[in-house]
């Protein structure tokens, strides 16, 4: 395994448009699960190509173990990679495709056919080696997709979303067999995903990305609890963090933080607001209250407070209902620049 | 809603297929209305012919090197205009028309072009001094040189049509596919004609089954540049068979001879009906 870095890496497509990567400085750890995070366009999947090999970098360096590769082709890197729609080749059986990296090898038929076996084993897929990709199961694609990467022994793998494809039920399980399938290889792998949940529940480590930039790296709690900025804030969280503007800063607070009064006990001290419920949606585990705040700085704005479904009472639609959150779950943002900044006084 | 197209079929293609049986098995000529069942004679006489067995040597030499032609070129037209560059929709026009010229007009231009006086091919071979002024190639008056000049003139007459199914081929490939073959360490050709063409086997099926039909049907190129010879060397069967049947005025003999065609279209349609199926099952 290798540690992947990157140096102030850009790539602008087209001269006078924004960067679609934009100074990125990246530096994974040994064996970790790095997932880069972003919506559409935030430039995680060219980053993902440019440490693959598959795009150039316009400038910055990436390294791979201490080693310079900007010149280096995707073979020559030792990667490999996992690609949204898995790439398998159609005309190939299974085991024509895991063998497919060892043939352009040029490794001994004998010694190829053990590794693919050993691959198959390690991933389960060995009663399906006869088979086509299009006779496999979304999730059996996944699998071969991955055996076809293990069988070259890489220093990192890259997967481009590869369960985005997936249904949600699905999803789940092949999430399941992707981390158990890392810890077990133990090589560092850098996942893309625009998904927050995947990222949450997967990563080591999680960047965050818009518009070219990173805006925070940290572990899931770092930047579920500490965003650096209010894109991380209303990115990460379902709901997103309220933000609420008063005049020296934006206050941001998490939906499950903003609960009626007494409800959050032993939380230390707390900021009373007025709470006026407009709807709610009932998730079966949970309530997601909708409204505004009313009366005082944050008068009319709107907030969302998520409940258990285990809190019995309910509130009446159209009616203001007093609320509060501790101040320690309390953010600060910047007006201007939207970054974080010192609690402001919000007397 | 059908009947247009059933009575088309009928008519134009259904009727003239059966006269053709039945003008085979008689003794039918032009300006007499007799008519004579002769059974198999007219198929032995022809098959005994030299002038038919050269002609079915030079349907299948003239199908195959012109298709072997168009696949080899059409794939690489179509790898070159599968990407965006400057002048792209410039030159995919001009690779177009001779598709679109009639291929009367184009055969016309090129006998000027490969004529024995005023060829310009010539003209330029002379000046570059590769040739001797006075004994400058024949295009269309030595054997071999004839077959090859029908050859590329029949190429150049149906490579854009097979271009445009290849192109189809090769913009469908996911662009996955060549990036999985680059971080799995395929360079060029191991790619090419271990991933590339075999994904394009289909369309490739496609191509040839409509370029072998269009192929060995065809006698606008033959007739207009050499009439079938020098000799007989460039006829083919369609050709023999207009000669002998209409020309000749023996149309039993000329029937005889187009339904030698029969077996390999048959066997061409259903190779394309199959293929057909399966990319409806697929």
């Amino acid at each position: 395994m290798a540690i992947v870095q990157t140096r102030a890496l850009t790539k602008v497509f087209r001269q006078g448009q924004p960067g679609a990567v934009v100074g990125v400085d990246l530096e994974s750890r040994e064996g970790e699960f790095l997932v880069l995070l972003g919506p559409s366009g935030s430039g995680k999947t060219t980053l993902l190509r440019m440490i693959a090999g598959l795009e150039e970098p316009t400038s910055g360096d990436i390294l791979i173990g201490g080693v310079l590769v900007n010149d280096l082709t995707p073979r020559e890197r030792r990667i490999a990679m996992v690609f949204q729609s898995y790439a398998l080749y159609p005309h190939l059986t299974v085991l024509g495709n895991i063998v497919f990296p060892l043939k352009a090898q040029r490794m001994p038929r004998a010694e190829r056919e053990k590794k693919a076996g050993w691959a198959a084993d390690l991933l389960g897929i060995g009663h399906l080696l006869a088979r086509r990709p299009r006779e496999l199961s979304g999730g059996e694609r996944q699998r071969v997709a991955l055996a076809r990467a293990i069988v070259r022994e890489p220093s990192v793998f890259l997967l481009d979303e590869p369960l985005s494809n997936l249904d949600a039920k699905l999803r789940a399980s092949a999430r399941e067999e992707l981390e158990q399938f890392q810890r077990r290889v133990a090589t560092t792998m850098i996942y893309v995903t625009h998904d927050q949940v995947e990222a949450m529940a997967m990563g080591d480590r999680v960047v965050v990305m818009n518009q070219g930039l990173v805006r925070q790296i940290g572990t899931p709690a770092e930047v579920y609890d500490d965003p650096a900025d209010t894109f991380v804030a209303t990115f990460l969280g379902s709901p997103p963090m309220n933000l609420v503007e008063s005049d020296e800063a934006v206050v941001g607070f998490r939906p499950e933080h903003f609960l009626p009064v007494g409800f959050a006990s032993g939380a230390g001290p707390t900021v009373k607001l007025s709470f006026r419920l407009g709807h709610e949606e009932y998730l079966g585990s949970e309530r997601i209250l909708y409204g505004r705040l009313e009366g005082g700085r944050f008068d009319g704005r709107k907030a969302v407070s998520r409940q258990p479904a285990s809190y019995r009472e309910r509130l009446t639609p159209d009616a203001a209902a007093p609320f509060e959150v501790a101040e320690k779950h309390l953010k600060f943002f910047d007006r201007a620049a939207g970054t974080r900044r010192a609690p402001a006084p919000l007397s | 809603m059908l009947l247009p197209a059933i009575v088309y079929v009928v008519a134009l293609v259904g009727v003239p297929f059966l006269l053709a049986f039945y003008y085979a098995v008689g003794d039918v000529k032009v300006g007499s209305t007799d008519y004579h069942f002769v059974g198999l004679a007219n198929f032995s006489s022809v098959l005994e012919s030299p002038a038919f067995r050269r002609a079915l040597r030079n349907s299948i030499v003239f199908t195959v090197c012109s298709q072997l032609l168009v696949l080899v070129c059409g794939n690489v037209l179509a790898l070159v205009l599968k990407d965006a560059f400057r002048g792209r929709r410039l030159i995919r026009f001009l690779v177009i028309l001779p598709w679109v010229a009639p291929v009367s007009v184009g055969s016309i231009g090129w006998k000027w072009i490969l004529d024995s006086l005023y060829s310009v091919i010539n003209w330029v071979l002379v000046r570059l001094h590769l040739v001797n002024e006075f004994s400058p190639p024949m295009w269309l008056g030595e054997p071999t040189l004839a077959m090859i000049s029908v050859i590329l003139v029949h190429t150049w007459h149906v490579l854009p049509f097979a271009t445009v199914i290849l192109l189809a081929g090769w913009t469908a490939i996911p662009r996955d596919i060549p990036e999985a073959c680059a971080v799995d360490g395929a360079g060029y050709f191991r790619t090419l004609f271990q991933v590339t063409l075999p994904m394009l086997l289909p369309i490739i099926n496609v191509a040839l089954l409509f370029g072998i039909v269009f192929t060995f049907t065809d006698m606008t190129v033959i007739y207009i540049l050499t009439r079938g010879g020098p000799y007989d060397t460039t006829q083919v069967l369609p050709s023999l068979a207009f000669f002998t049947g209409v020309l000749g005025s023996d149309l039993a003999e000329g029937a005889a001879i187009s339904i030698f065609l029969l077996p390999l279209l048959v066997l061409v349609a259903w190779r394309m009906l199959r293929t057909a199926r399966r990319a409806e099952v697929g």
